[in-house]
């Protein structure tokens, strides 16, 4: 996946003069080399290696937006976007807002994110929620090669501020990637495997394991309806009522905690729609509302696991 | 000084752009005072001279950022008052469609990349947008006004440090009006101040006196013509005084009244209109630069005050294009 990141943005920047990417070692092929070659190839005004200084990789992306540059910001890793909250927060995600529709941060604002090789609490953190709360910006998630790649092309090309969480622990899956990147429209599910037992729906690193535990369910006779958002906010609504309109089962399965986590928004959003009635048996399969420990064991005590999420299905296709 | 006719030219251009500063927050006032105006308002009366002694070192399309007190910088860029009243009675036509107000002022058909909610917000927009005004290859520049309070939040450090780095075309001012908030400046700030600690980061730094209009831009220009020749980013330090309270609801109570009479004896456009006068100008003249600005605000008042309020409808436009919410029927 690495690589198809690291194509994706090089088109990018190959097509357009005015993208360019800023953040912690960038120049040195970044922190997962998903910038390899990039100052070779692109410069140093292009390909800029900054200060530890979050608040400003993050308010000069704004600031060169503003006057019509498209900058890819990069966060290193996410948790330390905690360190540029206001940036984020009060000014990307407003801006346009704020000065009826005079600029627009066209920014990509990356943030590799999620459970990665027992790295503890402030290096393993999933927020997605937070932002998809957030009026202004787009926030994606995906999970295969071939849909990070399409859907960094469409973000680099959006005019609005995109949230991009790479996912951290998928960067080593492998996967047919096309030589010519096409953007993928935001919203779109993917649909990873057709069933009626129940409709699974997830994202991110979550969908890796999501695609064992049914594939082994499958096995068994249990064919699920599983769907991969790829992105939250805007996220493929339809697809999802549709689906659960016939199975009438939903579990829904992100790794970032459970209590009000995105998986809440999508479950109020099917019983609005399918109405109380509608479902005969609904589950989120999130972590616990615990920080993310250190030590194998604990993690694995805290972790979205295969046999978790056949558990949490099949409890749900026997209701 | 000596008065040249150029500088008396200048001095007369300063004075006219302070004047309607003046006139444009005293209506702004009166317009809140008389409950037409909704929300508060953070006025610089007192402080015209940093932002005109600036802003007349800049060229047009050199940029701006500001901070929650920026109608000066606003008009002194050349931001028309009509749209900017507007704004702040909430009503359409304004600058930002009522969505902004007064914390929100822009005009980026002047340059000026918008006021700022949060202390030193304008910072690292500022760093940033001189960047890519160097990637476009423009030679602009970048002027970021903020306050004493500033200094003491840590994009103040970032992005000095980082303009420093790329020697970025950014004008630092420091607009130093001596009280953050409800706070005495000097009571929450250690250490020599905003000069030392740019010097300390290596960009070159000076103070002026901000209540004197020409003092101000003769440094600004200076400074402007050394960013300008790629020297790198320079601090400019203007000692103010704020006579107002931190909003329009704030009277300021807890201050000695001695100080603030002091100062009010300081103020920079009754100071420059004094020097004009001993120039040789004439007082007519200089009453007549009042008497127009005040004539300009009051017709901004008027219209703002008869134009129609936006149709709740925008308050759902210009969010995102993508996974935008619809509008309710």
């Amino acid at each position: 996946m690495i690589e198809a990141l690291r194509r994706a943005a090089e088109q990018e920047m190959r097509r357009d003069p005015r993208v360019w990417v800023l953040g912690e070692d960038v120049a040195r092929g970044g922190l997962f080399g998903q910038y390899r070659g990039f100052l070779e190839a692109f410069g140093p005004d292009r390909v800029v290696s900054t200060p530890i200084s979050e608040s400003t990789i993050m308010g000069a992306g704004l600031g060169a937006a503003l006057v019509g540059t498209r900058p890819i910001i990069e966060m290193r890793i996410f948790d330390f976007v905690m360190c540029a909250m206001d940036e984020l927060v009060n000014q990307i995600a407003k801006v346009r807002y704020m000065f009826g529709g005079q600029g627009r941060a066209s920014v990509v604002v990356r943030m590799p994110h999620g459970m990665w090789r027992n790295s503890a609490a402030q290096h393993s953190q999933m927020l997605e929620a937070w932002f998809a709360h957030l009026p202004g910006v787009v926030v994606v998630a995906p999970s295969t090669p071939a849909d990070a790649a399409g859907l960094l092309v469409a973000s680099i090309r959006s005019d609005d501020p995109v949230l991009f969480f790479d996912p951290k622990d998928l960067f080593g899956e492998t996967g047919e990637v096309p030589d010519e990147i096409e953007p993928l429209p935001f919203a779109m599910a993917r649909r990873v495997r057709s069933g009626d037992a129940a409709t699974v729906v997830t994202w991110s690193a979550a969908a890796r394991d999501v695609a064992r535990a049914t594939e082994s369910l499958g096995r068994e006779g249990i064919e699920t309806d599983v769907l991969d958002l790829r992105s939250i906010w805007p996220w493929d609504e339809e697809a999802v009522v549709a689906s659960v309109a016939r199975t009438r089962r939903l579990v829904v399965v992100h790794e970032a905690v459970e209590p009000a986590g995105f998986g809440a928004e999508v479950v109020a959003r099917v019983v609005e729609r399918l109405g109380p009635g509608g479902l005969r048996a609904v589950r989120r399969l999130g972590a616990p509302r615990v920080p993310v420990p250190f030590s194998p064991p604990l993690e694995t005590a805290i972790r979205v696991t295969e046999q978790k999420i056949v558990a949490a299905i099949r409890d749900v296709v026997a209701a | 000084m000596t008065a040249s006719r150029g500088n008396l030219d200048h001095a007369l251009s300063l004075l006219r752009t302070m004047r309607r500063i003046r006139a444009f927050e005293e209506a702004a006032l009166a317009g809140h005072k008389a409950g037409e105006i909704p929300g508060p308002l953070h006025v610089s009366i007192g402080q015209e001279a940093v932002a005109a002694g600036v802003c007349a070192a800049l060229r047009r399309d050199d940029r701006i950022t500001s901070n929650h007190r920026g109608h000066g910088h606003a008009i002194a860029k050349g931001a028309a008052p009509g749209p900017m009243m507007r704004e702040l009675y909430g009503r359409a036509g304004g600058f930002c469609g009522g969505k902004g107000g007064s914390m929100h002022i822009a005009d980026f058909s002047v340059g000026m990349l918008g006021a700022n909610g949060v202390v030193a917000g304008g910072i690292p927009i500022a760093v940033g947008a001189a960047q890519g005004l160097r990637l476009l290859g423009s030679d602009a520049i970048v002027a970021c006004f903020f306050g004493d309070g500033a200094v003491n939040r840590g994009p103040f450090l970032e992005g000095l440090n980082w303009a420093a780095l790329w020697r970025l075309l950014v004008l630092f001012v420091c607009e130093d009006n001596a009280v953050a908030a409800f706070t005495r400046a000097d009571a929450v700030t250690a250490g020599a101040g905003a000069v030392a600690r740019a010097e300390a980061i290596g960009v070159p730094a000076a103070s002026v006196d901000g209540n004197d209009a020409l003092a101000v831009l003769d440094l600004a220009e200076a400074m402007v013509a050394s960013i300008r020749r790629g020297e790198g980013p320079r601090l400019l330090h203007a000692r103010t005084f704020r006579l107002l309270g931190h909003t329009s609801t704030d009277p300021a109570a807890w201050r000695d009244a001695a100080e603030v009479e002091a100062a009010r004896a300081r103020e920079p456009i009754a100071r420059l209109e004094a020097w004009l006068a001993a120039n040789g100008v004439d007082r007519g003249v200089l009453e007549a630069i009042a008497a127009d600005a005040e004539a300009e605000m009051a017709r901004a008042r008027a219209e703002a005050l008869a134009a129609p309020w936006p149709a709740p409808a925008s308050a759902f436009a210009d969010v995102q294009d993508v996974g935008a919410v619809p509008v309710p029927a």
